[in-house]
């Protein structure tokens, strides 16, 4: 009990910590594919103290709902990221676990970011909200499919249970569960506001769509939604290292031993997906907003084929 | 048989269910080639590892015929042929992208609704297969439906024919005389679309079908 409750606090720093590496290292990969020298691998780290002791600025039509928000949006999205097991199955809320409570935990936190885009009533936080929710509508569906295909596959939707099914050798070859990890990649994309979808570094009017929900908020507030964005890549990140590539994840009662190496495991595998993260976007150009819709829909589809074919697997 | 043989007899025939989707997907005509050669080399895939589970040599000519025709000689024909025509840069739907896609999850759900249920007593392997050839004979009934352009339906129906071969596969295979005529009669298909295709160029200076629609014959 005692060292569950350990290492579930040990999680939550460790992905609060390594969140905004992840996203330097991701930078750092993309600027050296362009030649580029690239920011140092701590400069997030640095941003973010700057921004917590710079002042906050407030627009004066700015309800109570827009100060609450970050705080909302940061809580959530750290409680649904310390909840997806990263080195270890052995939490202490693993029980708690549940794929579709992280993807309600997300939607809430996606829900209050949509608020706050609207709340000052600028027209630029109008448009990303309004895209924010034309997004989140095509891809929650696909997520939800997604769960269905592997809860169908592992009987359980609880990531403990999943990682350990997925460890043990009854598995064998699942087309469907390779769809899923296809779907789910897509469906990560767009959610993280990664380069099809968005671009997370331009503030460029026509295209942004999270930038421009975030374009009133300053100091901590700025802060914390920047750092809860960071959590979300890290997320979604574990979340593809735990459903689908559970090597070396350490069981619930393993020693210390164990635990590092599921720890020096979970480092390959975020270095791994930030690395391949940063070669698609240098690859890949930005789509139309408007083709949005077919890029998730095709993650649906996917999602969707995984399932029918799960069916005639079992059915036979 | 053993678990990884039909998981892999599996993971070939729903891939070419996959590809069979990617093909509804391309509206441009050089991708959709490529994805066509794609769906003959998962075909052949398909048929090659059916043909060692199964232990029956004639298979193999099976794999090699599709490897051969379907994803070296037609690919690179409708490529010439495209290129003459000057039509590489059409893009070209009917219905748009997202209802083509449902409609086709929808005759993927029905075919193995029905597969399933009318072959209960049947080999697993095989209803399997009848089940994805279903499939895929009716996307590429449902490319053919969908698309304008007279390049685009010969696509779908060759891809047709390629469910078909998924089929006989599951029967452990046609006889071999059947097999090759079948072949090459879609060989010889190949040949007359392709030459009505310069003929509905020559006459319309289009390659849309819908120009057919209209024309009400000569007029004197």
């Amino acid at each position: 009990m005692i060292f569950d409750l350990a290492i579930q606090n040990a999680q939550m720093l460790l992905v609060l910590l390594l969140a905004p590496l992840l996203t330097g290292f991701v930078r750092k990969v993309k600027a050296r594919l362009l030649r580029r020298r690239g920011p140092p691998l701590l400069q997030p780290y640095r941003d973010l103290l700057r921004l917590l002791r710079k002042e906050v600025v407030l627009a004066e039509n700015a309800s109570w709902l827009f100060r609450v928000s970050p705080y909302l949006i940061f809580a959530t999205t750290w409680v649904a990221a310390s909840l997806v097991p990263t080195f270890g199955t052995g939490l202490l809320f693993s029980w708690s676990a549940d794929l579709i409570a992280i993807i309600a935990l997300l939607g809430t936190a996606r829900f209050f970011l949509v608020l706050a885009g609207m709340d000052v009533g600028t027209s630029f936080g109008g448009i990303g909200a309004s895209r924010e929710a034309m997004i989140a509508t095509l891809a929650e569906p696909a997520m939800m499919m997604i769960v269905f295909t592997i809860a169908l596959l592992a009987g359980s939707t609880q990531l403990s249970s999943l990682a350990g099914f997925m460890l043990s050798s009854g598995v064998g070859l699942r087309v469907s569960a390779g769809l899923a990890l296809v779907a789910l990649v897509m469906v990560g994309i767009a959610e993280n506001a990664r380069i099809p979808i968005d671009n997370p570094a331009t503030h460029l009017e026509l295209t942004m769509v999270h930038e421009a929900m975030v374009l009133e908020y300053s100091g901590r507030h700025l802060a914390l939604i920047e750092l809860a964005a960071a959590l979300k890549l890290l997320l979604y990140m574990s979340l593809i290292a735990c459903m689908f590539f559970p090597w070396g994840l350490a069981p619930p009662d393993a020693r210390t031993g164990a635990q590092l190496q599921g720890f020096a495991a979970y480092l390959i595998k975020l270095a791994a997906g930030g690395f391949l993260l940063g070669l698609f976007e240098t690859m890949v150009a930005k789509m139309r907003i408007f083709r949005i819709s077919e890029f998730l829909g095709a993650a649906l589809m996917l999602g969707l084929l995984g399932m029918l074919l799960l069916f005639v697997s079992r059915s036979l | 048989m053993g678990h990884l043989e039909f998981d892999v007899a599996h993971l070939f025939a729903g891939g070419l269910v996959l590809v069979s989707f990617m093909l509804l997907y391309q509206d441009r005509l050089y991708a959709l080639l490529n994805v066509f050669a794609l769906q003959a080399v998962v075909l052949a895939l398909s048929v090659a590892w059916q043909a060692y589970v199964h232990d029956a040599p004639h298979l193999y000519v099976t794999a090699a015929i599709a490897l051969i025709f379907k994803a070296i000689v037609i690919p690179v024909a409708l490529h010439r042929i495209i290129a003459r025509l000057g039509i590489h840069r059409e893009v070209e739907n009917v219905v748009s992208i997202g209802p083509t896609m449902l409609a086709g999850m929808g005759l993927v759900a029905l075919s193995m609704v029905v597969m399933l249920r009318v072959t209960t007593d049947a080999y697993p392997l095989a209803r399997e297969d009848l089940a994805f050839a279903l499939s895929v004979v009716l996307l590429g009934l449902l490319m053919m439906v969908t698309r304008n352009n007279a390049v685009s339906q010969i696509v779908g129906f060759m891809s047709l024919e390629n469910g078909l071969i998924l089929a006989a596969t599951g029967a452990k295979g046609m006889p071999i005389v059947v097999e090759i005529s079948v072949a090459f009669s879609v060989l010889i298909a190949f040949i007359v679309i392709g030459t009505l295709l310069f003929r509905i160029r020559e006459r319309f200076d289009t390659v849309d079908v819908e120009a057919l629609d209209r024309f009400q014959g000569e007029r004197r």
